[in-house]
């Protein structure tokens, strides 16, 4: 399938966020972001740890729902439509989780197998060759007939991407797919990504904090910060940004606009006591 | 001032307390709603049937045994004071199938398979299998919680026959083979007291019921748990609290409106 078969709409946004908001209780998480996903791209969305980034992908995926604000995915409205169209639209899209969320009771080949025992009615014969298809694309065709809790956690977010893309979505959502990861490994999903998404016509979400990984692969990158969008543009342009907040954060440094202390009483009136 | 505060926090732990409750009621009617589906994927019964009915045998028949072989014991002690030992065979099948088979047999259940399905469903959703499940277009509620909840309801009654039998067992073992209760007589007068309307199919109803809502507390505490460690352990707590006090409330109210005359 290549990306012009994914078109559906003839638009160049796949993915549009328009005034979105979200919270928990009185907890706001997302203030009114803006945010376009172009097709065929692959798109960051960065930030530090709790600004909301996981949510963002639980928001565009369905699964969540926004206090205010639309979320479009390929023209559709997602928290406007039924559970059937929002099954039908989830069909086409991929999500590959932090823990990669394999199956525990079903081997490698049955986890990958999943989506396509349960949305087609392929013979058994072409299901394998399917199968075993995407496990060749991650490289561990030779893994099949392992069981989850035998699998490094690099293996597991592989076979988790197999599982992704089993049903040719149009585009896949990474949830930190580098986290906790050896270099070695960290190489290797980076290449996956960029490969399948130009090779399969996907339109990729990557949500992370490794600015190194993202710039190397990325089209795009939403830094957000406190709920809202900090500076969007190429990787190159964040690293010549102007912005404070920015620099920052691509240069990992430890103190800056954001502070490196948590909101605090004065510190010698509160070693006093006097606080 | 303090009964203020003691009062709006009693209002508001009744007002959770029916918000979870309606929370439950709204679940079940989703889980019922995903059962004809299963038609399709009676594979998934059957392995649960597996997991929660038949690798719960063991504990249910050495359980029901040894209550047999208690009660025997202890309804002997008491009938031969009034030269009635001969009656031993009713006493104690009555006592099994109206009562202890029913109420012991969720209890236990609660205890081996109850608790096993809220920290499995709960886990599930700690490590996102429940929503990959979700992200993947299939229902979680059909394919994982559906079959576990039918499985449950299906294998209750049937253990409950299971523990009556056995103690019924148990107790003829003890009342005939050690303490010299006749044979004949245990049987007989079993087959003579015991009704099957009644008493079989008044304990049937009863298993039926307790079984249905022990799996109903046991998937919708995994569902429902807050997807942490902590979070599955105290549900799993709550799966074996909440279906105790279910039961044996329930039990009262069923043995009302069945024998309360």
């Amino acid at each position: 399938m290549n990306q012009n078969d994914n078109n559906t709409h003839g638009d160049d946004i796949l993915v549009k966020m328009r005034g979105l908001h979200f919270g928990f209780g009185s907890r706001v998480i997302i203030d009114g972001m803006d945010i376009d996903i172009p097709r065929g791209k692959v798109t960051t969305i960065m930030g530090p740890s709790g600004t909301g980034k996981t949510t963002l992908l639980r928001l565009i995926g369905g699964q969540w729902r926004p206090s205010a604000g639309s979320v479009e995915v390929d023209g559709v409205n997602v928290h406007a439509v039924g559970r059937k169209e929002l099954y039908r639209l989830r069909k086409r899209m991929g999500m590959m989780f932090q823990s990669g969320a394999l199956f525990t009771h079903l081997s490698v080949f049955e986890n990958v197998a999943y989506p396509l025992r349960e949305h087609t009615r392929l013979s058994e014969s072409m299901l394998r060759h399917l199968v075993l298809m995407k496990l060749q694309a991650v490289g561990l065709r030779g893994a099949r007939d392992l069981m989850p809790a035998e699998l490094s956690g690099g293996m597991a977010r592989r076979v988790a991407l197999a599982r992704a893309v089993a049903l040719d979505p149009m585009m896949i959502m990474y949830d930190e797919p580098f986290t906790g990861q050896d270099p070695i490994t960290v190489g290797v999903i980076m290449q996956l990504i960029r490969l399948l998404n130009d090779s399969m016509g996907l339109t990729s979400i990557i949500v992370s904090h490794d600015v190194a990984e993202v710039s190397a692969i990325s089209d795009q990158i939403y830094m957000i910060s406190e709920g809202k969008v900090v500076e969007h543009g190429a990787p190159q342009s964040l690293r010549d940004s102007s912005s404070e907040w920015v620099q920052q954060f691509m240069h990992g440094l430890p103190d800056g606009p954001a502070p490196f202390h948590y909101p605090a009483p004065e510190y010698a009136a509160d070693l006093l006591g006097t606080a | 001032m303090v009964l203020d505060e003691g009062l709006q926090r009693l209002g508001r732990a009744g007002l959770a307390v029916f918000e979870r409750l309606g929370r439950a009621v709204l679940f079940l009617m989703q889980v019922l709603t995903g059962l004809p589906d299963l038609v399709l994927h009676l594979r998934l019964l059957v392995r649960e049937l597996y997991s929660v009915g038949v690798l719960s045998v063991a504990i249910i028949v050495i359980s029901g045994l040894t209550v047999g072989m208690v009660l025997g014991l202890q309804m002997y002690n008491t009938l031969i004071d009034f030269g009635a030992e001969q009656s031993l065979g009713p006493v104690v099948a009555l006592s099994l199938v109206r009562e202890l088979g029913p109420v012991l047999t969720a209890l236990l259940f609660s205890g081996r398979a109850g608790s096993a399905l809220t920290a499995e469903i709960g886990l599930m959703k700690v490590t996102d299998q429940l929503s990959v499940m979700e992200m993947m277009a299939v229902d979680p509620i059909k394919r994982v919680v559906a079959p576990r909840f039918l499985a449950g309801t299906i294998s209750v009654p049937l253990l409950a026959a299971m523990f009556s039998a056995a103690g019924i067992l148990g107790a003829y073992f003890v009342g005939v083979g050690l303490l010299g209760v006749d044979s004949g007589a245990f049987w007989s007068q079993m087959q003579d007291k015991v009704d099957l309307y009644e008493d079989v199919y008044n304990g049937v109803v009863k298993s039926l019921v307790f079984g249905l809502v022990a799996t109903w507390i046991a998937v919708f505490e995994g569902y429902d748990a807050v997807p942490t460690t902590e979070g599955v352990s105290r549900a799993t707590t709550r799966t074996v609290v909440h279906t105790a006090f279910a039961v044996l409330g329930l039990d009262f109210v069923l043995t009302a409106l069945m024998f309360g005359g």
